[in-house]
């Protein structure tokens, strides 16, 4: 896959931040409109995949990144087990994903306790695997063809 | 309201038809988008923004990928010769159709109307906003009364990530 023309790849520049920061606003304000980790976490990983659609691979950069977003993936998904085995320590009920932190006012960015942290673990995880799924296609269609 | 909706499967059930039989893959693979795109319309039609969102987006990558696998293989789809077995799933088919009209004619009017659907599991979920904190009601369903669901999910993709990586990996690790 080679890159595409250089009007493509500047619009690309402007765009792929501008994207990534709007899916951090849908993790970020999961709880309070539609949304959250999911949602966020595959817009997050769209603004990888459209800077490696527009400028094709550099293959040593891709690997590191492979490896780093791997490493992402698999911290998110035991921070997610931390934060619920944190609810059964912390709290005075010993139930699992128990929402120990204050829950606040409703309708406040710091709010409904844990499910904040909650929805930006999520996020990082779905995008890390999405952007992980790619990246393993693209570099095996690069080791398939030599 | 619910004219649109009937209008948009319609359009989906037109779109699927013809990715099965369109000659050219692209245009399988674009009318296939037909199918997702009508369904973000669809979960718009029945107030449904999350998975709106989650679709649409889902929709696009999905697309993109089956594009950029489309670039690297012939577009033309080999062609098909009529058999005489054809006749016979078509008739199968039809059979099953004609049985399944029958029977939805005859249960649906014991249902209850369109969209009053008997909330037996969900009622404690109504004051979910008073009990979770969370504006959103969705997301308090779905990391408060239901994290462990959220957890299988995460895990799920997980474990496709590693599936991934494991059928990808030509070269071993000793090999380094």
């Amino acid at each position: 896959m080679k890159g595409m023309t250089v009007i493509v790849k500047k619009v690309t520049q402007f765009m792929a931040p501008v994207i990534f920061i709007f899916g951090i606003y849908v993790v970020l304000n999961g709880h309070l409109s539609p949304g959250g980790g999911f949602a966020g976490g595959v817009i997050m990983a769209s603004a990888f995949i459209l800077q490696i659609l527009a400028n094709g691979e550099i293959l040593d950069k891709l690997r590191k990144e492979e490896s780093g977003l791997e490493f992402l993936e698999s911290t998110a998904i035991l921070g997610f087990l931390v934060v619920a085995a944190l609810g059964l320590l912390l709290s005075g009920s010993f139930v699992f994903f128990s929402n120990f932190l204050k829950q606040g006012v409703i309708g406040e960015l710091l709010s409904a306790g844990i499910i904040p942290l909650e929805n930006i673990i999520v996020g990082t995880e779905v995008c890390a695997a999405i952007a992980t799924i790619f990246i393993a296609l693209v570099v095996f269609k690069d080791e398939v063809t030599k | 309201m619910e004219i649109y909706l009937i209008i948009m499967l319609i359009l989906m059930i037109c779109g699927s038809l013809f990715s099965l039989h369109a000659k050219d893959l692209l245009s399988a693979v674009i009318s296939y988008g037909i199918v997702g795109f009508g369904l973000v319309i669809a979960f718009l039609i029945l107030q449904a923004p999350d998975l709106a969102i989650v679709q649409i987006v889902v929709e696009i990558i999905t697309l993109v990928i089956m594009i950029a696998v489309l670039n690297n293989t012939t577009h033309q789809q080999e062609e098909s010769r009529f058999h005489f077995s054809k006749m016979l799933y078509f008739a199968v088919v039809l059979i099953f159709a004609a049985l399944f009209f029958i029977a939805f004619n005859k249960i649906s009017p014991l249902l209850s109307s369109f969209g009053n659907h008997t909330t037996r599991m969900a009622t404690p979920y109504m004051h979910g906003a008073t009990v979770t904190g969370s504006a959103n009601l969705v997301t308090g369903i779905v990391f408060g009364f239901r994290a462990y669901d959220t957890l299988g999910e995460a895990t799920v993709l997980f474990t496709a990530v590693i599936g991934v990586l494991t059928i990808l990996r030509l070269k071993g690790k000793k090999d380094e």
